[in-house]
Protein backbone atom coordinates (compact mmCIF):
# COMPACT_ATOMS: atom_id res chain seq x y z
CA UNK A 1 0.00 0.00 0.00
CA UNK A 2 1.56 3.40 -0.99
CA UNK A 3 1.20 5.80 1.50
CA UNK A 4 -0.57 9.51 0.42
CA UNK A 5 0.02 12.81 1.61
CA UNK A 6 -2.60 13.89 3.14
CA UNK A 7 -2.58 17.85 3.30
CA UNK A 8 -4.14 19.84 6.44
CA UNK A 9 -7.28 21.94 5.25
CA UNK A 10 -7.66 25.18 6.74
CA UNK A 11 -11.38 24.32 8.20
CA UNK A 12 -11.48 28.24 9.46
CA UNK A 13 -11.05 30.69 6.65
CA UNK A 14 -14.75 31.38 5.68
CA UNK A 15 -14.30 33.04 9.09
CA UNK A 16 -12.17 35.27 8.57
CA UNK A 17 -13.39 39.24 8.37
CA UNK A 18 -11.64 41.49 6.15
CA UNK A 19 -11.72 44.99 6.98
CA UNK A 20 -12.23 46.56 3.29
CA UNK A 21 -10.95 49.67 4.30
CA UNK A 22 -11.02 51.45 0.96
CA UNK A 23 -14.75 50.01 0.79
CA UNK A 24 -16.24 51.26 3.55
CA UNK A 25 -15.21 55.08 2.45
CA UNK A 26 -15.94 54.44 -0.96
CA UNK A 27 -19.81 53.68 0.44
CA UNK A 28 -20.10 57.07 2.04
CA UNK A 29 -18.83 59.37 -1.20
CA UNK A 30 -20.71 57.03 -3.38
CA UNK A 31 -23.84 57.35 -1.39
CA UNK A 32 -23.19 61.24 -1.83
CA UNK A 33 -22.39 61.39 -4.96
CA UNK A 34 -24.97 59.29 -6.14
CA UNK A 35 -27.65 61.66 -4.47
CA UNK A 36 -25.89 64.66 -6.39
CA UNK A 37 -26.03 62.88 -9.52
CA UNK A 38 -29.79 62.43 -9.17
CA UNK A 39 -30.12 66.33 -8.60
CA UNK A 40 -28.11 67.51 -11.06
CA UNK A 41 -29.65 65.17 -13.88
CA UNK A 42 -33.09 66.67 -12.41
CA UNK A 43 -34.72 63.57 -12.40
CA UNK A 44 -36.19 64.80 -8.81
CA UNK A 45 -37.27 68.35 -8.19
CA UNK A 46 -34.46 70.52 -6.14
CA UNK A 47 -37.40 71.22 -3.88
CA UNK A 48 -37.60 68.04 -3.02
CA UNK A 49 -34.25 67.04 -2.62
CA UNK A 50 -31.41 70.05 -2.96
CA UNK A 51 -28.35 68.51 -4.33
CA UNK A 52 -25.28 68.18 -1.63
CA UNK A 53 -23.43 71.09 -3.39
CA UNK A 54 -26.92 73.11 -3.18
CA UNK A 55 -27.09 72.34 0.76
CA UNK A 56 -23.18 73.27 1.02
CA UNK A 57 -23.38 76.26 -0.65
CA UNK A 58 -26.20 77.43 1.52
CA UNK A 59 -24.72 76.55 4.52
CA UNK A 60 -21.76 78.59 3.69
CA UNK A 61 -24.23 81.63 2.98
CA UNK A 62 -25.37 81.68 6.27
CA UNK A 63 -22.22 81.12 7.96
CA UNK A 64 -20.86 84.17 6.30
CA UNK A 65 -24.67 86.01 7.06
CA UNK A 66 -24.17 85.24 10.84
CA UNK A 67 -27.43 83.30 10.53
CA UNK A 68 -25.94 80.18 11.44
CA UNK A 69 -23.72 81.36 14.15
CA UNK A 70 -27.39 82.65 15.79
CA UNK A 71 -29.27 79.32 15.61
CA UNK A 72 -25.63 76.79 16.02
CA UNK A 73 -24.81 78.98 19.78
CA UNK A 74 -28.96 79.24 21.16
CA UNK A 75 -28.60 75.05 20.48
CA UNK A 76 -25.48 74.68 22.18
CA UNK A 77 -26.44 76.36 25.11
CA UNK A 78 -29.36 75.20 25.45
CA UNK A 79 -27.86 71.29 24.73
CA UNK A 80 -24.95 71.58 27.37
CA UNK A 81 -26.44 72.95 29.89
CA UNK A 82 -29.39 70.47 30.15
CA UNK A 83 -26.93 67.16 29.44
CA UNK A 84 -24.51 68.69 31.86
CA UNK A 85 -27.18 69.29 35.21
CA UNK A 86 -28.70 65.81 33.69
CA UNK A 87 -26.11 63.85 33.57
CA UNK A 88 -24.99 64.68 36.85
CA UNK A 89 -27.82 64.35 38.62
CA UNK A 90 -28.33 61.26 37.18
CA UNK A 91 -24.53 59.78 38.12
CA UNK A 92 -25.62 60.60 41.61
CA UNK A 93 -28.82 59.30 42.00
CA UNK A 94 -27.36 56.23 40.04
CA UNK A 95 -24.75 56.32 42.43
CA UNK A 96 -26.69 56.39 46.04
CA UNK A 97 -29.34 53.87 44.69
CA UNK A 98 -26.90 51.79 42.86
CA UNK A 99 -24.93 51.37 46.95
CA UNK A 100 -26.86 52.18 49.31
CA UNK A 101 -30.18 49.62 49.76
CA UNK A 102 -32.54 52.56 51.55
CA UNK A 103 -31.88 54.74 48.58
CA UNK A 104 -32.50 52.20 45.84
CA UNK A 105 -35.80 50.78 48.16
CA UNK A 106 -36.84 54.51 48.08
CA UNK A 107 -35.59 55.66 44.61
CA UNK A 108 -35.59 52.46 42.33
CA UNK A 109 -39.40 52.08 42.11
CA UNK A 110 -40.22 55.68 41.80
CA UNK A 111 -37.07 55.98 38.75
CA UNK A 112 -38.92 52.48 37.35
CA UNK A 113 -42.43 54.03 37.11
CA UNK A 114 -41.13 57.44 35.21
CA UNK A 115 -38.25 56.35 32.90
CA UNK A 116 -40.92 54.81 30.35
CA UNK A 117 -42.71 58.32 30.10
CA UNK A 118 -41.73 59.94 26.35
CA UNK A 119 -39.85 62.64 27.49
CA UNK A 120 -41.30 64.75 24.91
CA UNK A 121 -44.90 64.47 26.27
CA UNK A 122 -43.73 65.98 29.58
CA UNK A 123 -42.55 69.62 27.96
CA UNK A 124 -46.00 70.74 27.31
CA UNK A 125 -46.35 70.35 31.25
CA UNK A 126 -42.80 71.63 32.09
CA UNK A 127 -43.73 74.66 30.01
CA UNK A 128 -46.69 74.97 32.32
CA UNK A 129 -45.17 74.52 35.34
CA UNK A 130 -41.46 77.02 34.69
CA UNK A 131 -42.67 79.24 32.06
CA UNK A 132 -42.51 79.39 28.08
CA UNK A 133 -38.77 80.37 28.15
CA UNK A 134 -35.60 78.98 28.27
CA UNK A 135 -35.49 76.94 31.71
CA UNK A 136 -38.22 74.67 30.07
CA UNK A 137 -36.51 73.92 27.33
CA UNK A 138 -33.17 73.17 29.44
CA UNK A 139 -35.06 70.91 31.97
CA UNK A 140 -36.47 68.41 29.15
CA UNK A 141 -32.85 67.70 27.95
CA UNK A 142 -32.13 67.27 30.96
CA UNK A 143 -34.92 65.25 32.64
CA UNK A 144 -34.10 63.34 28.97
CA UNK A 145 -30.28 62.97 29.84
CA UNK A 146 -31.05 61.87 33.37
CA UNK A 147 -32.90 58.80 32.93
CA UNK A 148 -30.33 57.12 30.68
CA UNK A 149 -27.51 57.99 33.17
CA UNK A 150 -29.31 56.76 36.34
CA UNK A 151 -30.22 53.68 35.34
CA UNK A 152 -26.63 53.20 34.08
CA UNK A 153 -24.63 54.13 36.47
CA UNK A 154 -27.04 52.19 38.99
CA UNK A 155 -25.82 49.02 36.65
CA UNK A 156 -22.30 49.76 36.72
CA UNK A 157 -22.11 50.59 40.35
CA UNK A 158 -24.40 46.84 40.85
CA UNK A 159 -21.98 45.07 39.01
CA UNK A 160 -18.43 46.33 40.35
CA UNK A 161 -16.66 43.47 41.36
CA UNK A 162 -17.39 42.42 45.18
CA UNK A 163 -14.13 40.91 45.30
CA UNK A 164 -12.45 44.31 44.25
CA UNK A 165 -14.93 45.75 47.75
CA UNK A 166 -13.70 43.42 49.84
CA UNK A 167 -10.12 44.04 48.96
CA UNK A 168 -10.17 47.48 49.45
CA UNK A 169 -12.61 47.05 53.00
CA UNK A 170 -9.72 44.46 54.26
CA UNK A 171 -7.30 47.26 54.03
CA UNK A 172 -9.54 49.73 55.53
CA UNK A 173 -11.55 51.75 53.06
CA UNK A 174 -14.74 52.82 54.87
CA UNK A 175 -17.93 53.75 53.08
CA UNK A 176 -16.89 57.02 51.18
CA UNK A 177 -13.49 55.31 50.32
CA UNK A 178 -14.98 52.38 48.81
CA UNK A 179 -17.47 54.76 46.52
CA UNK A 180 -15.01 56.98 45.75
CA UNK A 181 -11.87 54.24 45.01
CA UNK A 182 -13.90 51.49 44.06
CA UNK A 183 -17.55 51.87 42.75
CA UNK A 184 -16.51 54.94 40.91
CA UNK A 185 -14.10 54.08 38.58
CA UNK A 186 -15.42 50.29 38.14
CA UNK A 187 -19.11 52.10 36.94
CA UNK A 188 -16.97 54.25 34.41
CA UNK A 189 -17.56 52.58 31.39
CA UNK A 190 -21.07 52.26 31.85
CA UNK A 191 -21.60 55.62 33.12
CA UNK A 192 -19.95 56.60 29.27
CA UNK A 193 -22.35 54.10 27.52
CA UNK A 194 -24.85 56.26 29.69
CA UNK A 195 -23.40 59.54 28.43
CA UNK A 196 -23.72 58.31 24.70
CA UNK A 197 -27.16 57.36 24.49
CA UNK A 198 -27.95 60.39 26.63
CA UNK A 199 -26.43 62.64 24.41
CA UNK A 200 -28.70 60.92 21.54
CA UNK A 201 -31.84 61.43 23.66
CA UNK A 202 -30.58 65.01 24.13
CA UNK A 203 -30.23 66.06 20.49
CA UNK A 204 -33.79 64.61 19.70
CA UNK A 205 -35.09 66.70 22.75
CA UNK A 206 -33.12 69.87 21.99
CA UNK A 207 -35.05 69.71 18.52
CA UNK A 208 -38.85 69.31 19.92
CA UNK A 209 -37.99 71.98 22.61
CA UNK A 210 -36.78 74.18 19.59
CA UNK A 211 -40.11 73.48 17.97
CA UNK A 212 -41.74 75.44 20.32
CA UNK A 213 -42.42 79.20 20.83
CA UNK A 214 -38.55 79.74 20.13
CA UNK A 215 -36.47 82.71 17.28
CA UNK A 216 -33.20 80.44 17.61
CA UNK A 217 -31.92 77.54 17.39
CA UNK A 218 -31.59 74.56 14.58
CA UNK A 219 -34.75 72.88 15.49
CA UNK A 220 -36.93 76.52 14.97
CA UNK A 221 -34.53 76.70 11.83
CA UNK A 222 -35.76 73.41 10.02
CA UNK A 223 -39.60 74.50 11.24
CA UNK A 224 -39.39 77.53 10.16
CA UNK A 225 -37.56 76.55 6.94
CA UNK A 226 -40.07 73.76 6.30
CA UNK A 227 -42.81 76.24 6.70
CA UNK A 228 -41.29 78.79 4.07
CA UNK A 229 -40.56 75.72 1.76
CA UNK A 230 -36.66 76.42 1.88
CA UNK A 231 -35.97 72.85 1.54
CA UNK A 232 -32.23 73.74 0.95
CA UNK A 233 -32.08 75.46 4.51
CA UNK A 234 -34.40 72.86 6.18
CA UNK A 235 -31.37 70.17 5.09
CA UNK A 236 -28.54 72.75 6.18
CA UNK A 237 -30.05 72.19 9.67
CA UNK A 238 -30.45 68.63 8.94
CA UNK A 239 -26.77 67.78 8.28
CA UNK A 240 -26.01 70.37 11.24
CA UNK A 241 -28.20 68.15 13.60
CA UNK A 242 -26.40 64.77 12.09
CA UNK A 243 -23.01 66.49 12.80
CA UNK A 244 -23.83 67.66 16.34
CA UNK A 245 -24.32 64.32 16.86
CA UNK A 246 -21.91 62.52 15.50
CA UNK A 247 -19.33 65.40 17.05
CA UNK A 248 -20.55 64.52 20.12
CA UNK A 249 -20.07 61.25 20.08
CA UNK A 250 -16.68 61.32 19.26
CA UNK A 251 -16.18 64.09 22.08
CA UNK A 252 -17.51 61.32 24.73
CA UNK A 253 -15.53 58.69 23.01
CA UNK A 254 -11.86 60.50 23.08
CA UNK A 255 -13.21 61.66 26.78
CA UNK A 256 -13.72 57.80 27.82
CA UNK A 257 -9.99 57.04 26.50
CA UNK A 258 -8.56 60.08 28.64
CA UNK A 259 -10.63 59.26 31.81
CA UNK A 260 -10.26 55.60 31.71
CA UNK A 261 -6.60 54.97 30.85
CA UNK A 262 -6.56 51.56 32.01
CA UNK A 263 -8.58 49.67 29.47
CA UNK A 264 -7.59 47.23 27.51
CA UNK A 265 -7.33 47.96 23.62
CA UNK B 1 0.70 38.51 67.84
CA UNK B 2 -1.36 35.85 68.53
CA UNK B 3 -4.75 34.80 66.62
CA UNK B 4 -7.11 33.13 68.66
CA UNK B 5 -9.65 31.16 66.80
CA UNK B 6 -12.46 30.20 69.31
CA UNK B 7 -15.51 27.51 68.72
CA UNK B 8 -16.08 29.62 65.65
CA UNK B 9 -18.48 28.59 63.60
CA UNK B 10 -20.03 29.99 60.42
CA UNK B 11 -23.25 29.18 58.51
CA UNK B 12 -24.91 31.30 55.61
CA UNK B 13 -28.23 30.69 53.41
CA UNK B 14 -26.92 29.71 49.97
CA UNK B 15 -28.75 31.26 46.66
CA UNK B 16 -31.44 28.71 46.75
CA UNK B 17 -31.92 29.85 50.86
CA UNK B 18 -30.56 26.18 52.17
CA UNK B 19 -28.43 26.50 55.15
CA UNK B 20 -25.14 25.91 54.65
CA UNK B 21 -22.59 25.27 57.52
CA UNK B 22 -19.51 26.31 55.90
CA UNK B 23 -17.47 25.90 59.72
CA UNK B 24 -18.81 24.23 62.80
CA UNK B 25 -16.32 24.65 66.14
CA UNK B 26 -13.24 25.40 64.79
CA UNK B 27 -10.78 26.76 67.31
CA UNK B 28 -7.06 27.35 67.05
CA UNK B 29 -4.15 29.77 67.49
CA UNK B 30 -1.75 30.88 65.51
CA UNK B 31 1.28 31.92 67.40
CA UNK B 32 3.18 35.34 67.14
CA UNK B 33 5.73 34.97 64.14
CA UNK B 34 3.96 31.77 63.42
CA UNK B 35 3.99 30.21 59.78
CA UNK B 36 0.73 28.44 59.53
CA UNK B 37 -1.07 26.64 56.81
CA UNK B 38 -4.54 26.06 56.82
CA UNK B 39 -4.95 23.37 54.31
CA UNK B 40 -7.97 21.35 53.21
CA UNK B 41 -10.33 20.17 50.20
CA UNK B 42 -12.57 22.31 48.45
CA UNK B 43 -15.31 23.87 49.78
CA UNK B 44 -13.96 23.17 53.21
CA UNK B 45 -14.65 26.39 53.97
CA UNK B 46 -10.92 27.55 54.70
CA UNK B 47 -11.28 30.96 52.58
CA UNK B 48 -14.30 31.69 54.49
CA UNK B 49 -12.17 30.98 57.70
CA UNK B 50 -9.77 33.60 56.55
CA UNK B 51 -12.52 36.14 55.59
CA UNK B 52 -13.62 36.07 59.28
CA UNK B 53 -10.05 36.56 60.50
CA UNK B 54 -9.73 39.68 58.06
CA UNK B 55 -12.97 40.82 59.26
CA UNK B 56 -14.51 40.56 56.03
CA UNK B 57 -17.60 38.43 57.12
CA UNK B 58 -19.09 37.88 60.53
CA UNK B 59 -19.16 34.74 62.20
CA UNK B 60 -21.90 33.06 63.20
CA UNK B 61 -20.83 31.53 66.58
CA UNK B 62 -17.79 31.84 68.59
CA UNK B 63 -14.93 34.21 68.76
CA UNK B 64 -12.07 35.37 66.83
CA UNK B 65 -9.60 38.08 68.64
CA UNK B 66 -5.55 39.08 68.33
CA UNK B 67 -3.63 39.14 71.46
CA UNK B 68 -0.70 41.44 71.72
CA UNK B 69 0.94 45.01 72.05
CA UNK B 70 -1.42 46.79 69.35
CA UNK B 71 1.32 49.64 67.51
CA UNK B 72 -0.18 52.21 66.46
CA UNK B 73 -0.47 53.01 62.66
CA UNK B 74 -0.36 49.50 61.87
CA UNK B 75 -2.77 46.96 61.09
CA UNK B 76 -4.03 44.25 62.26
CA UNK B 77 -4.38 42.40 59.60
CA UNK B 78 -3.76 42.60 55.72
CA UNK B 79 -4.75 39.87 53.33
CA UNK B 80 -3.63 38.47 49.85
CA UNK B 81 -6.01 37.34 47.64
CA UNK B 82 -6.22 34.31 45.34
CA UNK B 83 -7.31 36.52 42.21
CA UNK B 84 -4.39 39.07 42.83
CA UNK B 85 -7.97 41.93 43.70
CA UNK B 86 -5.68 44.64 41.87
CA UNK B 87 -7.75 47.53 41.33
CA UNK B 88 -7.63 47.68 37.43
CA UNK B 89 -7.54 51.47 37.46
CA UNK B 90 -4.78 51.98 39.83
CA UNK B 91 -0.65 51.50 38.44
CA UNK B 92 1.11 49.21 40.44
CA UNK B 93 2.33 52.44 43.00
CA UNK B 94 -1.49 53.46 43.31
CA UNK B 95 -2.35 49.63 44.25
CA UNK B 96 0.20 49.64 46.68
CA UNK B 97 -0.39 52.70 47.82
CA UNK B 98 -4.32 52.50 48.86
CA UNK B 99 -3.37 50.60 52.13
CA UNK B 100 -1.02 53.72 53.07
CA UNK B 101 -4.11 56.07 51.93
CA UNK B 102 -6.09 53.99 54.18
CA UNK B 103 -4.08 54.19 57.37
CA UNK B 104 -3.92 58.05 56.59
CA UNK B 105 -0.44 58.46 55.74
CA UNK B 106 0.95 61.67 53.92
CA UNK B 107 1.25 61.48 50.40
CA UNK B 108 5.22 61.48 50.01
CA UNK B 109 5.85 59.16 52.66
CA UNK B 110 3.09 57.16 50.83
CA UNK B 111 5.02 57.38 47.61
CA UNK B 112 8.57 56.50 48.86
CA UNK B 113 7.16 53.20 51.10
CA UNK B 114 5.30 52.45 48.09
CA UNK B 115 8.30 52.64 45.85
CA UNK B 116 10.39 50.70 48.16
CA UNK B 117 8.05 47.74 48.46
CA UNK B 118 7.20 47.48 45.06
CA UNK B 119 11.41 47.48 44.53
CA UNK B 120 11.77 44.84 47.20
CA UNK B 121 9.48 42.75 45.49
CA UNK B 122 11.86 43.10 41.99
CA UNK B 123 9.66 45.74 39.91
CA UNK B 124 11.85 48.56 39.70
CA UNK B 125 10.97 50.12 36.76
CA UNK B 126 7.00 48.97 36.42
CA UNK B 127 5.55 51.20 39.06
CA UNK B 128 3.55 53.17 36.33
CA UNK B 129 1.96 50.03 34.65
CA UNK B 130 -1.71 49.08 35.17
CA UNK B 131 -2.60 45.59 36.27
CA UNK B 132 -3.24 44.26 32.57
CA UNK B 133 0.29 45.35 31.66
CA UNK B 134 1.49 43.06 34.00
CA UNK B 135 2.57 38.77 34.23
CA UNK B 136 0.29 36.99 36.92
CA UNK B 137 3.46 36.50 38.56
CA UNK B 138 4.18 40.62 38.68
CA UNK B 139 0.37 40.70 40.17
CA UNK B 140 0.89 38.82 42.47
CA UNK B 141 3.99 40.92 43.44
CA UNK B 142 1.94 43.65 43.87
CA UNK B 143 -0.40 42.04 46.11
CA UNK B 144 2.55 41.24 48.32
CA UNK B 145 4.17 44.72 48.24
CA UNK B 146 0.71 46.24 49.24
CA UNK B 147 -0.13 43.94 51.75
CA UNK B 148 3.47 43.80 53.02
CA UNK B 149 3.81 47.97 52.86
CA UNK B 150 0.89 48.21 55.65
CA UNK B 151 2.95 46.19 57.98
CA UNK B 152 0.17 44.23 59.29
CA UNK B 153 0.63 42.41 62.48
CA UNK B 154 -0.92 39.38 61.25
CA UNK B 155 -0.20 38.56 57.15
CA UNK B 156 -3.68 36.61 55.51
CA UNK B 157 -2.95 34.83 52.29
CA UNK B 158 -5.62 33.25 50.34
CA UNK B 159 -4.43 30.29 48.37
CA UNK B 160 -2.22 33.48 47.33
CA UNK B 161 -0.43 31.34 44.32
CA UNK B 162 -2.63 29.07 42.98
CA UNK B 163 -3.49 31.03 39.81
CA UNK B 164 0.12 30.94 39.15
CA UNK B 165 1.75 28.48 36.83
CA UNK B 166 3.98 26.41 38.56
CA UNK B 167 7.17 27.41 37.79
CA UNK B 168 6.38 30.74 39.07
CA UNK B 169 4.69 29.52 42.28
CA UNK B 170 8.08 27.93 43.44
CA UNK B 171 9.80 30.80 43.00
CA UNK B 172 7.03 33.19 44.40
CA UNK B 173 7.20 30.72 47.22
CA UNK B 174 11.01 31.29 47.72
CA UNK B 175 10.37 35.07 47.67
CA UNK B 176 7.78 34.87 49.97
CA UNK B 177 9.78 32.66 52.84
CA UNK B 178 12.83 35.42 52.48
CA UNK B 179 10.13 38.07 53.21
CA UNK B 180 8.96 36.38 55.86
CA UNK B 181 12.21 35.64 57.28
CA UNK B 182 13.04 39.18 57.53
CA UNK B 183 9.99 40.74 58.92
CA UNK B 184 8.49 37.84 60.71
CA UNK B 185 5.11 38.50 60.84
CA UNK B 186 2.41 36.35 62.12
CA UNK B 187 1.08 33.95 58.58
CA UNK B 188 -2.14 32.33 58.10
CA UNK B 189 -1.65 30.76 54.73
CA UNK B 190 -4.83 29.26 53.23
CA UNK B 191 -4.05 26.21 50.57
CA UNK B 192 -4.65 22.86 49.23
CA UNK B 193 -1.62 22.19 47.95
CA UNK B 194 0.33 19.98 50.55
CA UNK B 195 3.70 20.48 49.38
CA UNK B 196 3.07 24.09 49.34
CA UNK B 197 1.72 23.85 53.05
CA UNK B 198 4.26 21.52 54.07
CA UNK B 199 7.81 22.95 52.55
CA UNK B 200 6.65 26.78 53.54
CA UNK B 201 5.16 26.18 57.05
CA UNK B 202 5.94 25.79 60.73
CA UNK B 203 2.42 23.96 61.06
CA UNK B 204 -0.25 22.63 59.17
CA UNK B 205 -4.12 22.60 60.02
CA UNK B 206 -5.99 20.01 58.51
CA UNK B 207 -9.50 21.00 57.93
CA UNK B 208 -12.63 18.11 56.86
CA UNK B 209 -14.61 19.24 54.64
CA UNK B 210 -17.78 20.63 54.48
CA UNK B 211 -18.76 21.40 57.51
CA UNK B 212 -15.20 22.27 58.09
CA UNK B 213 -13.85 21.05 61.09
CA UNK B 214 -10.54 20.75 62.71
CA UNK B 215 -8.94 17.41 61.69
CA UNK B 216 -5.43 17.77 62.78
CA UNK B 217 -2.49 19.94 63.50
CA UNK B 218 0.63 18.25 61.88
CA UNK B 219 4.09 20.25 63.08
CA UNK B 220 6.61 21.02 60.02
CA UNK B 221 10.05 19.11 61.66
CA UNK B 222 12.53 21.06 58.93
CA UNK B 223 14.86 23.55 60.15
CA UNK B 224 15.37 26.82 58.24
CA UNK B 225 15.55 28.96 56.51
CA UNK B 226 13.70 26.03 53.90
CA UNK B 227 15.62 25.07 50.54
CA UNK B 228 14.81 23.10 48.23
CA UNK B 229 16.41 20.04 48.99
CA UNK B 230 13.99 19.12 51.62
CA UNK B 231 11.75 18.27 49.37
CA UNK B 232 13.07 14.76 49.82
CA UNK B 233 14.03 15.07 54.02
CA UNK B 234 12.29 12.57 55.24
CA UNK B 235 10.36 14.95 57.55
CA UNK B 236 9.40 16.23 54.52
CA UNK B 237 7.59 13.30 52.81
CA UNK B 238 6.23 11.51 56.52
CA UNK B 239 4.86 15.15 56.97
CA UNK B 240 3.05 15.08 53.58
CA UNK B 241 2.19 11.16 53.70
CA UNK B 242 -0.01 11.83 57.18
CA UNK B 243 -1.24 14.81 55.73
CA UNK B 244 -2.69 13.44 52.34
CA UNK B 245 -3.80 10.02 54.24
CA UNK B 246 -6.04 12.22 56.46
CA UNK B 247 -7.57 14.36 53.37
CA UNK B 248 -7.44 11.92 51.01
CA UNK B 249 -11.18 10.35 51.35
CA UNK B 250 -12.22 13.28 51.93
CA UNK B 251 -10.77 14.92 48.66
CA UNK B 252 -12.53 11.62 47.37
CA UNK B 253 -15.99 12.83 48.62
CA UNK B 254 -15.77 16.33 47.49
CA UNK B 255 -14.62 15.29 44.10
CA UNK B 256 -18.16 12.84 44.05
CA UNK B 257 -20.32 15.59 45.22
CA UNK B 258 -19.34 17.69 42.27
CA UNK B 259 -19.75 21.39 42.71
CA UNK B 260 -18.40 22.53 45.58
Amino acid sequence: MTATRLPVENRTRFLVRREYRLLRVAALVGMVVAWEVLSQTGWVSALFLPSPLGVLAEGMDMARSGELGVHVAASLKRLSVGFVAGGAAGIAVGVAVGFFSLADALGMPVIAATFPIPKIALLPLLILWLGIGETSKIAVIALGVFFPLALNTYAGVRQADPLLIRAAASFGAGRWSVIRKVVLPASLPMVFAGLKLGAGTALLLLVAAEMIAVESGIGFLVLHAANLMATTKLMVGIVLLSLLGILSHWALTGLERLVIPWRER
Amino acid sequence: MKVIIDRVGKRYLDRRRRDVVALEDVSFAAASEEFLAILGPSGCGKSTLLGLVAGLLPASAGEIFFEGEREAGRPLTATVFQEFALFPWRTAQANVELGLEELGLPAAERAARARRHIQQMGLHGFEDKYPHQLSGGMRQRVGLARAFAVNPAVLLMDEPFSALDAQTRTLMMEELLALWERTRKTILYVTHNIQEAVFMADRVLVLSRRPGRVLDSVVIDLPRPRTEAMLGHPAFVRAADRIWKLIRSQAEAALLEGGA
